[in-house]
């Protein structure tokens, strides 16, 4: 690569909307909200409308998300590559990812009912996104130029969402299952327990968990190869223990781990679904604090 | 489905509970083995080992960043000695993380091999036999129907076998299974594993791996002493190193100048060489660039680095030349503020330079320098001086790219007698106390390599994408159990999977469907 022309006054059009996008978000993540209160009101009446502000809620998520979807096509034409080489890319990529695997999902498996959640992380990834990573357009550190990039990252990126709302899935079976919220004597309790009790039934949800985190694992497992054999391009070796890669194995471990407490006998239920929430802390923590305070080569968080 | 009934009726293993163990030794050795072979034991080590690896994100180790290991050490003495005695700074290597994997791959073992055989035994064999209470499976159905004990039988075996079941009729009985794949495959998973970790184990003792610093116009021959670093695995014969040799004819570095957001940042770096696969074979041309290293007999030559060598002439007051030639300097920032040292031994009066090189030069408001890109758009380079017993003639070894100041007398430089010698390209200037001159004759690049052989990469590979086929394999193929019993005035049918199956339903539905078609003659209870 010689030169390359970066079309910055598009990367600002694609930050608008971003912002576009959360805007339409929050308005779906209200009617969810309010979608939930009402399907777990105590009237006949109020429960009757649910349907329809559900419809209205998906609507405005829809929105969001071909807007969403704009701003990340944008952000990629303006780099003139894929668009996630740094963490507001990353960011900015995953959750349109985890919206549009969330919204294919819901065809195949009834899953309308963890919606507010989904989009209330989306939401979350998107503010941080915007305020704490935002970086200027670059052009790729020559390490990145490389089609692993592609493959590697998006892979890793598909992963991430099945364990998201996998993770999503694991709240509501928790707090279905916990004893203490079924009988709490506190108000706000008392809501959330209505609230629940909209949720499919506690058996549902941890085989559905299981479906998501299993093609997780999949998506992961191809995400550590994938990594090794561009390691093994860029860096000599196709494992280093370089904190990434620990990490990598350390999520890959962990979801293994979770594998067999679901099909063995003593570790069912909460103590799996505990597990899979620790899988996604792991995610988490593994593209926060490690991409931003650890050191090593995995350097691109774009941010001085 | 209940869970503890799925592993109950399906698990090939007979049970993980503690059984009091039998007396005596040989006793006492099966009851370990039971425990170690057991699925908590595993899950329990799998947590294990995930934990243990997370020392070493957080501490630097010798074998990624020893810079950062020996900087810890200076930093933090104390804690240092106790983390290191914790072999925390060798993690990966560790007793303790040894032995957690060794334990787990010996469970493995010890689990996939009994596993196997139950599983040969279990192809082999026929479904399992009718259970006698059909009610408490997930997918029952009690159908009323008139049709014969013949035709429900018969309809239901083409159903099944249709569908690629295994399939035993018995009298007034059907008892079908299918997704044998499921524990094949997962059984191909863990042996996969254990391929991947013995490919990968051989490796690193046949392996090696070299560091060197080439500048534009060096030539690398191939052979233990042309190394600046040298890593060989425990297995490694000198012999293995073939003669070639890589001279680097150019060495590109490309930044943007262009893009407003982007000014700076690198768009690509080029290493242009030409080889020699043996000493008296034809020269090659060819191109070595990040991601896309070069294959030299019996290994691959990676680009790892890359910086600047300014050309630098020292003469002694009475113009003997004590030392010519370009020096590798060290970026410290993205723009190149560059690093360097020159030790100078063979000088009338010893002494050492530790300089600066800024590729582009920007004056900050305190009067000291930086550089504001990392292209030679306006170079210069500044120096301090120190006189002084260099330590060199003791034999001991010294890291090149360090000047140990302590015991010498700084000469030029902040806070010295004189300010430093600052020089732009082509120029000669006086060096003070004496020392005599330096001239700045040019600039060349130079490139880091890292020559690195292992041949059992793509064995590993291949194992680990055989771990991942076959994970996918006993992931996504359901393993059913379908029964069928005909009564007096009807039939019914019951089925069972193993894992997660939304589908079971709508199975059932279609057998019951294919032995009584039409939908008005039956009636059917859950
Ligand atoms: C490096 C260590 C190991 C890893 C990474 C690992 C990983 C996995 C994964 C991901 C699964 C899920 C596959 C599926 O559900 O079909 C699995 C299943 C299983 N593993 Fe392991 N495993 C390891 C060691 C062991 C050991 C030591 C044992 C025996 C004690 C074992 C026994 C099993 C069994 C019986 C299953 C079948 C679960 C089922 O489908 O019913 N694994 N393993």
């Amino acid at each position: 690569m010689n030169s390359v022309d970066l079309n910055i006054p598009l990367s600002r059009l694609s930050l608008v909307f971003v912002f576009a996008a959360m805007a339409v978000y929050t308005i779906a993540f209200l009617i969810f909200v309010w979608n939930l209160s009402q399907a777990s009101s105590t009237k006949k009446a109020e429960r009757a409308k649910a349907t329809q502000s559900e419809k209205w809620g998906f609507g405005f998520f829809a929105t969001a998300a071909a807007i969403h979807a704009a701003g990340v096509v944008m952000r990629g034409i303006s780099a003139g590559r894929v668009p996630w080489a740094n963490m507001y890319e990353f960011s900015i990529s995953g959750s349109f990812i985890v919206v549009f695997i969330y919204l294919l999902s819901i065809r195949v498996r009834d899953i309308r009912v963890i919606a507010a959640f989904v989009n209330g992380f989306v939401l979350l990834v998107l503010g941080s996104a915007t305020t704490l990573f935002y970086v200027q357009v670059k052009t790729l550190m020559p390490a990145l130029q490389s089609y692993w990039l592609v493959i590697h990252v998006t892979v890793a990126v598909l992963a991430t969402a099945f364990f998201n709302i996998a993770a999503a899935l694991s709240v509501a079976y928790l707090l279905r299952g916990s004893d203490w919220v079924a009988n709490s004597k506190l108000k706000a309790i008392a809501i959330v327990r209505r609230v629940l009790s909209v949720f499919p039934k506690e058996q549902q949800l941890e085989r559905l968990q299981n479906r998501f985190n299993s093609i997780g694992l999949l998506l992961w497992s191809f995400t550590l190869i994938a990594g090794a054999i561009w390691a093994e391009r860029a860096w000599h070796r196709f494992w280093g223990w370089d904190t990434k890669e620990v990490w990598t194995f350390i999520i890959w471990t962990l979801y293994a781990g979770y594998f067999h407490a679901t099909t063995t006998r003593g570790w069912t239920g909460k103590r799996a679904a505990w597990l899979s929430l620790v899988g996604f802390s792991a995610v988490i923590f593994n593209f926060t604090i490690v991409n931003l305070f650890f050191k090593g080569l995995h350097v691109y968080s774009g941010l001085k | 489905m209940a869970s503890s009934q799925r592993s109950s009726d399906l698990t090939p293993e007979s049970s993980d509970r503690t059984e009091s163990p039998e007396i005596g030794v040989v006793g006492w050795l099966r009851w370990i083995w039971r425990q170690l072979t057991s699925m908590r034991t595993a899950l329990l080590l799998l947590l294990l080992l995930a934990i243990a690896a997370v020392p070493g994100s957080i501490y630097p180790q010798r074998s990624a960043d020893p810079n950062g290991v020996t900087s810890f050490f200076q930093g933090n003495p104390q804690l240092a000695r106790v983390l290191d005695a914790l072999q925390l700074f060798d993690v990966y290597s560790s007793s303790w993380f040894s032995a957690i994997y060794i334990l787990l791959f010996v469970s493995l073992i010890g689990c996939v091999i009994p596993r196997t055989l139950v599983h040969y035994r279990a192809l082999r064999s026929e479904p399992v036999a009718l259970p006698t209470r059909l009610q408490r499976f997930p997918g029952y159905r009690k159908i009323t129907s008139d049709a014969s004990g013949k035709h429900v039988l018969a309809k239901g075996e083409a159903a099944l076998r249709a569908k690629g079941f295994r399939v035993i009729v018995r009298a007034g009985s059907i008892s079908a299974e299918k997704g044998y794949l499921r524990e094949t495959g997962n059984l191909m998973f863990h042996v996969a594993l254990i391929g991947v970790l013995i490919t990968a184990g051989i490796g690193g003792g046949l392996s090696y791996n070299g560091q060197r610093v080439l500048v534009e116009g060096e030539t690398f021959v191939d052979n233990l002493s042309s190394y600046d670093s040298f890593n060989p695995g425990v297995f490694f014969k000198e012999s293995q190193l073939k003669p070639y040799a890589v001279t680097l004819n150019k060495f590109e570095a490309i930044f943007d100048l262009k893009n407003p957001t982007n000014i700076g940042t690198p768009l690509d770096f080029r290493a242009h060489v030409t080889t020699r696969t043996t000493p008296d074979a034809a020269p090659q041309r060819s191109l070595i660039r990040v991601n896309e290293p070069l294959q030299a007999p019996g290994a691959n030559v990676y680009l790892t680095g890359n910086g600047y060598a300014p050309v630098l002439t020292f003469r002694d007051p009475d113009g003997q030349v004590s030392f010519s030639g370009p020096v590798e300097f060290l970026p410290q920032d993205a723009n190149y503020t560059s690093l360097g040292v020159v030790k100078l031994p063979d000088a009338k009066t010893q002494f050492g330079v530790l300089a600066f090189f800024y590729p582009t030069k920007q004056q900050l408001k305190t009067g000291a320098f930086t550089s504001s890109f990392p292209g030679l758009v306006d170079p210069l380079l500044s120096m301090n001086i120190y006189v002084g017993n260099l330590g060199l003639n003791d034999g001991s070894p010294q890291n090149v790219f360090q000047l140990q100041v302590h015991g010498l007398k700084k000469v030029a430089g902040p806070k010295a007698p004189n300010k430093a010698v600052q020089l732009v390209v082509g120029q000669t200037k006086k060096l003070p106390a004496g020392l005599g001159s330096v001239t700045f004759d040019g600039i060349k690049r130079y490139a880091s390599l890292d020559v690195a052989y292992n041949p059992t990469e793509g064995w590993v590979l291949f194992f680990a994408l055989l771990a991942l086929a076959s994970l996918a394999t006993s992931l996504s193929v359901p393993r059913r159990r379908v029964w069928i019993r005909k009564f007096e005035g009807g039939f019914e049918v019951a089925a069972l999977a193993r894992n997660d199956d939304p589908n079971l339903d709508s199975l059932v539905d279609e057998i019951v469907q294919s032995i009584t078609p039409k939908k008005s003659s039956r009636k059917a209870t859950k």
